[in-house]
């Protein structure tokens, strides 16, 4: 159901490096999932509104007072390449970029 | 496998506020317990000897100044390793999160140690909580303690293994479609997954934020209760937390099952949904309430099959939207910078730091939301998702409690589960309160047949409630859990 192309496709969107290996094992999986899936085009839904979420939530604010955040040094330990207070990257801008 | 002498949270509490033993010697036998147990159960990927240590002593001081250490006094608690701790590393089972220190507490680890508990070790899952056997673990498969030949189930599976196995009289663990109550019910503990809203997920590493509890594994439900009085409420940093006050949850004490309508949907036991040993277990227990004046109802949830393929739309989409916060840049695993540039960095960064399960399911939530299949998969799931509430709400009209087998089967062989497909229906009846955002517990209620080898594992049974119904859900599981008197003694 799921085609080889469009795994490759989807593999793009997500982000994610797949192996051109793993690609057919990928498709199969997915494919036996979404066919799971179509059970819910089975049903009738039509003028159900669709629930996004268990409780009916309202938008909610805070109190306006400044909060203590979070020292910088605790939050750069994480990052896998740091320089002085930044994070580093590879190059974003340049030639060849679009 | 030890089998010292196992105690609960609430007679912890009780001997150390009272000075009949001190919390220094609680955690002194805990970590014995742990390191004569974890090599084979693999419950705890980091045990915190001496932030434990440290925590008992200044428990103690307050004890011997007379002040009161709160009402988990020396209670040492596992936490799954989704929830974020300052000790240790919090990794959610992942490579991609390897070595990463949390600069902060969740809120339910806040409140625990508010009350005297003490976070002991972070315990293993399933990575990013998908799974239901806690074998997608970067760090290792988790073994059931009433069995090492088969899985504690997931992705909790480290949580559930190392209270059924008696390391531990708690921990913590989340439930995005099961992953309390199924290994709770694999490692014969009670496991309980709140209403949504119930408790804050702030320091939960999401998965899909709109099904998401945490919620305790206990040995009683009396336990169970009291983690969750402590762990929930109203927090300013989780918006989705709900305002109702926390001190009615305090179960109805002493509830009668006379008079208690416990609706049994059929499907939960029509023929052949269960093994012969889970039905038997569930026959018993009906006809156990029946006998204390309790009414059985029967009930019609039609669309209980519906809820996994619901599921594996809305999770999904969900997970691919949260994890795509993992991209090597902030935090967390960095694959080698090629020179390919900063998107391919991304892409195999997170091809190389997430397991298969993630990726599978990275991919589906993104295919489900793509242009051209929004309306068809996510849109009609949740569609769907309303059918099954209303189907819920229907059904609580006619009685107070649904009940049924927390799974199909019992624990089963590592490996037995070998595709994707097969792993999710382990959940069939345990999403639908996730989609309903209702509130379920597991107690164990029984053993399965001894295989060649003589070994036997525990059956537990799922019961559940309506929406921030937990006073009724936990009184009559408590009034249950006296009949049933199930003795969690390990086989020696």
């Amino acid at each position: 159901m799921l085609s080889e192309e469009a795994v490759r496709k989807v593999a793009r969107l997500s982000r994610l490096a797949i192996d051109e290996s793993q690609i057919p094992r990928y498709a199969d999986q997915l494919s036996s999932i979404l066919q799971h899936i179509e059970r819910i085009q089975e049903l009738d839904v039509e003028g159900v509104e669709p629930m996004a979420h268990p409780l009916p939530l309202n938008n909610r604010l805070d109190d306006d007072v400044p909060n203590e955040g979070m020292p910088i040094e605790d939050l750069l330990k994480n990052a896998p390449s740091v320089r002085d207070d930044y994070i580093s990257v590879p190059k974003v801008l340049g030639e060849g970029s679009s | 496998m030890t089998n010292a002498p196992r105690h609960t949270c609430t007679e912890i509490a009780n001997a150390v506020r009272g000075g009949e033993r001190t919390a220094v010697e609680v955690i002194e036998e805990t970590l014995a317990a742990i390191d004569a147990s974890n090599e084979s159960i693999n419950a705890f990927r980091e045990v915190f000897h001496e932030e434990a240590m440290e925590t008992a002593r200044l428990i103690d001081a307050k004890v011997a100044r007379g002040e009161d250490p709160g009402r988990l006094a020396g209670v040492p608690v596992g936490i799954k390793d989704n929830i974020a701790t300052t000790e240790g590393t919090t990794t959610c089972g992942s490579r991609i999160l390897e070595g990463y220190r949390s600069p902060f507490d969740a809120t339910v680890v806040e409140r625990l140690r508010s009350e005297g508990a003490i976070p002991i070790g972070r315990t293993n899952c399933d990575e990013f909580a998908m799974g239901s056997s806690t074998e997608n673990c970067a760090f290792g498969t988790v073994r059931n303690p009433w069995d090492t030949s088969r899985v504690p189930g997931g992705s909790s599976g480290g949580s559930a293994a190392a209270v059924g196995s008696g390391m531990v009289p708690a921990a913590i663990g989340s439930d995005t479609g099961g992953s309390i109550r199924q290994p709770a019910s694999f490692c014969g503990c009670v496991g309980l997954k709140p209403t949504y809203g119930r408790v804050s997920r702030y320091g939960l590493v999401a998965f899909g934020s709109s099904l998401d509890q945490i919620g305790p594994f206990t040995r009683t439900v009396e336990d169970a209760t009291l983690l969750l009085e402590v762990m929930g409420g109203r927090d300013r940093r989780d918006s989705t937390s709900a305002d109702q006050p926390i001190k009615d949850v305090v179960p109805e004490s002493n509830v009668d099952l006379a008079g208690m309508r416990i609706g049994v949907p059929r499907q939960y036991v029509q023929s052949g949904a269960n093994d012969p040993d889970v039905q038997a277990c569930v026959d018993d227990v009906v006809a156990r309430i029946e006998s204390l004046g309790g009414q059985i109802v029967e009930i019609d949830l039609p669309l209980t099959e519906t809820g996994i393929s619901t599921y594996y739309v809305i999770a999904p989409a969900e997970a691919s939207s949260n994890l795509a916060r993992f991209d090597g840049i902030r935090y967390g695993y960095r694959a080698t910078d090629d020179g390919s540039g900063l998107e391919q960095l991304y892409a195999r960064t997170r091809a190389e730091g997430f397991g298969p399960e993630v990726q599978r399911r990275v991919m589906l939530g993104t295919y489900v939301l793509s242009s051209g299949y929004y309306d068809a998969y996510y849109k009609r799931a949740l569609q769907v998702r309303r059918l099954i509430k209303d189907e819920f709400d229907r059904a609580f009209k006619s009685c107070d409690i649904l009940l049924g087998p927390t799974s199909p089967f019992t624990a089963f062989e590592l490996g037995g589960k070998p595709d994707p497909m097969s792993m999710y229906l382990c959940d069939v009846y345990t999403v639908n309160a996730n989609i309903a955002g209702i509130c379920g517990v597991s107690i164990p209620a029984g053993m399965d047949q001894a295989d060649a080898d003589g070994r036997r594992r525990p059956i537990g049974i799922h019961l559940q409630a309506q929406a921030f119904e937990e006073s009724k859900l936990l009184g009559v599981t408590a009034a249950l859990e006296k009949v049933l008197a199930f003795d969690d003694t390990l086989p020696g």
